[in-house]
């Protein structure tokens, strides 16, 4: 291969990326070596166990990857702004909204909630940690080894180009010779070994390591919505991974699983790519139904409505999403029968998210409700998801979807379930559980601000674009002709991209400035909240919990403040904690190279890539790690200098 | 009172969108398979807007009646488990409405799939429609025509067209007459229009299929039986006939114009279909066939004889 070949050349907007990418490069080395960071670096971070920083690493991983997927987006905003733009050719456009997908679900949407649960979960139940705390630090490094290989391909041998589903033929090696879909295959493939990790270690974690009398129906909604997503997880990924493996097979080793010809099926892949493709909707679309009803009970200051039926709807959800996926293609020509039986199940989907929505209104009946950021975003969830569930419902209905399917009322559909739900979800859960892990609130007035812009562009961007796609315009288009009369909605929807670059602005100065000025706060419980993570002290000290606490009803704590007797009964003892590792973030490094070198087929590379995985997995096997005990006295003096109480 | 303000918005922009419907292609259909899609989706929205109204009036009705900045200064919640009977009435309410829904969509898409009931006495009219990159190919095979990038049909008159592709997964659509269905390049998919009114519609690859994706559209021209008769004579008196040689360059060519030919490529190149489905035995379509087809082509051509054809084939 010719370097011109290797690097991606002819694109001032790709040079200009590469630059700052050396550049970037180079301030961090230099920064980290002019402030001695190093071993911090390594000693804090890069080889921590601790679930609460690993979650820290996913939610900023996930923030830049918003950046990256977002300016994607503005690119193609300002690419079909105007009819006949020529700011994008075809294959630059095709690759971009290629990226904007994949990105925005699995090195977002994803990473995001992950980092949430990572954060919250173990808190939440009474846990110092996750069940496996090594292999959670494993799942973080295989999924930034996976986000990490798919973003270079931006700069090195190009980005897949078939869409984020890559349909067969399209994405096969006759269709799409570049490099780019080998990234997507095994980039994907590697960040996925990570999720499913992560789904096995959150179903142990909330099944086993939960403090002494809290049953399941005891468990807070957050923690139950990730146990029933880490479920899904396990049942929906493995059939990704085996169908990413297929297509690697088929696209650099001439295998016929998904080829025209020889007995190869295209729709094969249609459809293993959906049976996890559906339940993945759910996967980052229950956790933010979890958060919300954190956080409406919170500030309505009243406890969740209808908890078993909530609990008891996920559940169905869960079932449900697993026998819905044929509704991603009835146009592919099975016929009225079966579609008929994915429009009934569809739809019967909307009965169970019916229930949560009016059990989330008749939460606030007789509340008590505050108007905060993380509340106004649980609240403009609900009018604006509505809308994209009802949509969804229209879209579930076989005859009609054959005039949705494939055109821009899909995409203003899942834009209005998947931002309203899980963006402002995540967004929510960010603003809401950011004092635990920091000490101190993020500006309220400049978020609220930033909700606002953001609420309100959102609406701008996507609304227009459900007429769009009834007036014909199918998505995926780059270009569209003066005639088709789609200009004016696509302008509005383009000045709408840019209120939503400018609401995540905001957003970000409302980080940087909290941090700098926001007044700490020496309290553990600043939104006066019910759940057990706000009975620990902010920052929550490494151990989580000093004593286990004991669990009676739910809202725990709530009802602990109310009658002023303490969770914490016990006497301190040591505590046993985990060891950090450097062996998982050496293992994501090897797992990036030698996805590397398997993208361009450079086989000793390769080879010598999976020789060194398998050395780290014998090491690992030998290891004899019963990590370490925290002395009780260090307990007690660090529970004193966080509580600032007489122990 | 912001949040009256966005729900002051959301129905006046249903309303707009209700009153200028006509305007909006998939809403104004031209035959009956997209008339009954336009009324389901009339439908689906009238009961889904009455969906919005009872979540908005609620949600706007708890946020005017229970902010803190209205309760007394010491006022405290209840704990409230809920109450059965109202989860009840929450369950079955969407549940009514699926089950309505479900009937709506079970009927209509057993009518789309079928020859419209109008129509049923009439056999309809058979057109291949296949794609390749990045163009449309339409066969008539009682005709003996063949077009690219352009379908010209009689009006009142039941059409099926049967759908494929040599290469990626294409949908046809044609919103004014009906919807989507895809085209793929191991089996044959079918559709079923009819065009209600004289006119030009436009048609187009709905389905991303690579970087001439934006340009794959193509023009249905409806016309009464009078006129579509003097067409497919005038094509017989001045087109030529399609050859596998100028087939094989079509395919290979990304874009072309219209093109209209006197024989089709369903005789050298059959579809998908039957027996030369890709799933029957392995390899329709690819290219290895097209090349086998080619040489029969030639050999019968030579030979003289069609039943030849057959003894040709070794798979």
């Amino acid at each position: 291969m010719k370097w011109d070949e290797f690097f991606v050349t002819g694109e001032p907007m790709i040079y200009g990326a590469m630059v700052s990418i050396v550049l970037v490069s180079i301030a961090i080395v230099v920064g980290l070596t002019y402030f001695k960071k190093w071993g911090y670096l390594w000693r804090e971070w890069l080889t921590t166990v601790d679930h609460k920083k690993i979650g820290i690493m996913y939610i900023i991983s996930a923030l830049i990857m918003l950046f990256r997927g977002g300016v994607d987006g503005l690119l193609m905003r300002a690419q079909l702004a105007v009819p006949e733009n020529g700011l994008l050719d075809s294959q630059h456009y095709n690759e971009i909204f290629t990226t904007h997908g994949v990105i925005m679900i699995l090195f977002m949407a994803m990473p995001f909630i992950i980092g949430l649960m990572n954060v919250v979960v173990p808190l939440q139940i009474g846990a110092r940690d996750v069940a496996f705390p090594r292999l959670n630090a494993v799942s973080f490094w295989l999924f930034f080894a996976g986000a990490m290989l798919f973003n270079i391909s931006f700069v090195i041998g190009g980005s897949p180009d078939a869409g984020w589903t890559a349909y067969f033929p399209l994405s096969s090696i006759e269709f799409s010779p570049t490099v780019g879909n080998n990234y997507y295959s095994i980039a994907l493939q590697i960040a996925g070994l990570g999720t499913l990790m992560t789904g096995v270690n959150f179903i142990v974690t909330i099944l086993k390591m939960r403090a002494p009398g809290m049953t399941l129906m005891r468990m807070p909604m957050f923690t139950w919505s990730i146990l029933v997503t880490s479920v899904i997880i396990v049942f929906a990924f493995p059939v990704l991974t085996i169908a990413l493996l297929l297509m690697m097979l088929d696209r650099q080793f001439g295998s016929q699983f998904f080829t025209m010809a020889n007995g190869g099926m295209d729709m094969l892949w249609a459809n293993l790519f959906w049976v996890w493709g559906h339940p993945e909707v759910y996967i980052v679309i229950l956790p933010a139904f979890g958060i919300f009803s954190e956080v409406i009970s919170t500030f309505s200051r009243k406890n969740l409505y209808g908890y078993k039926s909530m609990v008891f709807s996920m559940v169905i959800i869960s079932i449900l999403s697993f026998v819905v996926w044929a509704h991603h293609f009835y146009t592919m020509g099975h016929g009225a029968m079966v579609n008929g039986f994915f429009s009934v199940t569809t739809m019967a989907i909307a009965i169970p998210t019916g229930i949560k929505i009016f059990n989330w209104l008749f939460t606030m009946q007789k509340g008590r409700i505050e108007f905060t950021t993380p509340m106004l975003y649980a609240l403009a969830f609900i009018p604006i998801f509505t809308i994209g569930g009802v949509t969804g419902v229209m879209l579930a209905m076989a005859s009609a979807d054959y005039q949705y399917h494939n055109t821009m009322f899909l995409v203003a559909h899942f834009h209005y379930t998947l931002i309203p739900g899980t963006v402002f979800g995540v967004l929510s859960g960010m603003y809401y559980w950011f004092p635990k892990l920091f000490g101190f609130r993020l500006n309220d007035k400049q978020g609220k601000l930033a909700f606002w812009v953001i609420m309100t562009s959102f609406n701008v961007t996507f609304l227009p674009l459900f007429f769009l796609g009834l007036n014909g315009m199918t998505r995926r288009m780059y270009t569209y002709s003066a005639e088709t009369g789609f200009g004016p909605l696509n302008l509005l929807a383009s000045i709408g991209s840019v209120g939503l670059a400018v609401g995540f602005a905001i957003l970000v100065y409302n980080i940087y400035w909290s941090f700098r000025y926001a007044p700490r706060e020496n309290n553990g419980d600043p939104w006066n909240a019910r759940t057990l993570e706000w009975s620990t002290p902010s920052p929550v000290p490494h151990y989580n919990f000093a004593k286990m606490p004991n669990i009676e009803n739910r809202d725990a704590f709530w009802f602990a403040k109310k009658s002023g007797k303490s969770l914490y009964t016990e006497e301190y003892s040591d505590i046993h904690m985990p060891n950090n590792s450097g062996q998982p973030f050496i293992l994501g490094a090897i797992f990036m190279f030698f996805g590397f070198f398997m993208v361009f087929n450079w086989w000793v590379g390769a080879v010598i890539g999976a020789l060194g995985i398998f050395i780290m997995m014998i090491v690992r096997s030998f290891e004899r790690d019963h990590g370490h005990y925290i002395p009780v006295k260090e307990v007690v003096a660090t529970e004193q200098r966080l509580r600032g109480e007489q122990v | 009172m912001k949040r009256r303000g966005l729900l002051l918005i959301a129905f006046s922009a249903l309303l707009v969108f209700l009153s200028g419907c006509n305007t909006l292609t998939v809403l104004d259909p031209k035959g009956p398979v997209a008339k009954t899609q336009a009324d389901v989706i009339i439908f689906s929205i009238i009961t889904m807007a009455f969906i919005l109204l009872v979540v908005y009036v609620l949600f706007v009705y708890m946020l005017t009646k229970y902010r803190a900045s209205k309760a007394a200064p010491d006022y405290e919640p209840p704990h409230d488990e809920g109450k059965t009977w109202l989860e009840i009435v929450w369950t079955a309410f969407p549940l009514i409405i699926v089950i309505i829904l479900s009937v709506v969509t079970i009927r209509s898409t057993n009518e789309v799939e079928a020859v419209p009931k109008d129509y049923q006495d009439q056999k309809p009219m058979i057109i291949y429609a296949a794609s390749s990159n990045w163009k449309w190919h339409f066969s008539y095979p009682e005709e003996g025509i063949e077009t690219v990038n352009y379908v010209n049909i009689p009006t009142y008159r039941p059409v099926e067209f049967r759908l494929y592709a040599y290469g990626p997964i294409t949908s046809f659509w044609v919103p004014q007459l009906g919807g989507q269905k895809y085209a793929m390049s191991d089996m044959v998919t079918k559709l079923n229009f009819v065009a209600e009114h004289e006119g030009s519609f436009l048609g187009k690859n709905a389905n991303f299929s690579g970087e001439g994706f934006a340009h794959m559209q193509f023009e249905v021209l409806a016309m009464n039986q009078k006129e579509y008769d003097k067409w497919v004579e005038d094509v017989k008196n001045t087109a030529s006939d399609l050859t596998p040689d100028e087939f094989q360059t079509l395919l290979d060519t990304k874009f072309v114009g219209r093109k209209t030919y006197t024989s089709t490529h369903l005789t050298f190149l059959p579809p998908p279909e039957g027996e030369h489905a890709g799933h029957n035995h392995g390899d329709a379509a690819s290219k290895s066939e097209l090349d086998q087809f080619q040489m029969d082509q030639f050999g019968s051509e030579n030979s003289g004889g069609g039943e030849m054809d057959h003894s040709g084939h070794n798979h």
